[in-house]
């Protein structure tokens, strides 16, 4: 609809929206995360729910301590190949829409432990994130912005068509496959259908 | 019927009633016909902070646990009336006095015979 139509509407009193505005503006305002906590970034992420940065006032102040009930993921820290078969299974279990939010440098690439044998070099190689944070830790302020970032991407999202997220579509997958500890690296070292291996990685990794 | 004096009462159960289950209800509904379900065996898996779960979460636990729930009774039941009956001791009638004492008693056999059984040594 036109928006100075709406803005006119709504100098006279009269409230116009859509049902995938409507829809759209409940899930984006109470989003709520998973209480879990990799690493260092946690401690921001706690700094981040507490009064001075306040995440109560975007809606997602309820971190719920189980997946089923959980809608936020906030991959905070370093995931080792240790934890991360158990990230990606609470993923798994997380009921639709699920939202991620890989926070700092270790969640979306490995950070300064990059080389090490047993860190994941990000956890986008096997579920889709949503926002990636850079920063060592990111200030609590990153975290806000990602996640307004997030509630701008979900009041975009269409409910219909081609462009509709992943869980309106009843064909979409819906279970991502959890890595299993292998000799030399995790099995498979990554998921192909959500990271795309860079051409120059293609060569024995 | 209307004029019956309990007609109002039935109106408020009815409403309390609908009240309580019309959300449910809904909610239901939603779920049938809106809710994106992506189910799969992982999500529907037992949830254990992320790991394998082992085993069933039906266990069964060992009757002998009864022991522990008699002289948890003793004790707790007993504290809770020693109390008031320590209070009001000065000012009981003779009946009272003895009531509570039978009462005590009953407790006490349950003691003297988890005793008696050796539940009390550690071993």
């Amino acid at each position: 609809m036109d928006q100075n139509l709406k803005i006119e509407l709504g100098k006279q009193g009269v409230f116009v929206t859509t049902i995938q505005e409507l829809y759209n503006w409940g899930r984006r305002s109470s989003v709520w995360p998973m209480q879990f906590g990799l690493a260092c970034c946690a401690i921001e992420m706690i700094a981040t729910t507490m009064a001075r940065y306040d995440l109560a006032r975007f809606g997602a102040e309820v971190f719920r301590p189980s997946p089923r009930q959980a809608d936020l993921m906030i991959v905070s820290g370093t995931v080792t190949k240790k934890m991360a078969p158990q990230v990606v299974r609470l993923y798994n279990q997380m009921a639709e829409p699920r939202y991620v939010i890989a926070m700092g440098a270790c969640a979306i690439s490995g950070g300064p432990f990059k080389q090490g044998y047993n860190v994941l070099k990000g956890i986008d190689r096997y579920i889709p994130v949503d926002v990636h944070i850079p920063g060592c830790p990111p200030r609590p302020e990153a975290l806000l912005q990602a996640f307004i970032a997030l509630q701008k991407k979900i009041d975009c999202q269409p409910l219909t068509g081609a462009e509709r997220p992943r869980f309106l579509d009843a064909g979409a997958q819906g279970e991502f496959p959890v890595p299993v500890p292998g000799g030399h690296d995790l099995e498979p070292t990554s998921n192909r259908g959500v990271w795309p291996v860079p051409i120059t990685m293609n060569r024995g990794e | 019927m209307t004029s019956g004096p309990y007609f109002s009462l039935v109106v408020l159960f009815v409403a309390a009633l609908g009240f309580g289950l019309g959300p449910l209800g809904l909610a239901w509904l939603w779920a049938k016909y809106f809710a994106p379900p992506k189910p799969n065996p992982t999500k529907n898996s037992i949830y254990e902070c992320g790991l394998v779960s082992r085993g069933d979460a039906w266990v069964q636990f060992r009757s002998a646990y009864y022991l522990y729930a008699i002289i948890f009774l003793v004790f707790d039941v007993e504290a809770v009336f020693l109390l008031p009956f320590a209070v009001a001791f000065s000012g009981l009638s003779a009946a009272a006095c003895t009531a509570m004492l039978v009462f005590v008693l009953l407790l006490v056999e349950g003691l003297a015979w988890a005793w008696a059984k050796g539940v009390l040594t550690w071993s």
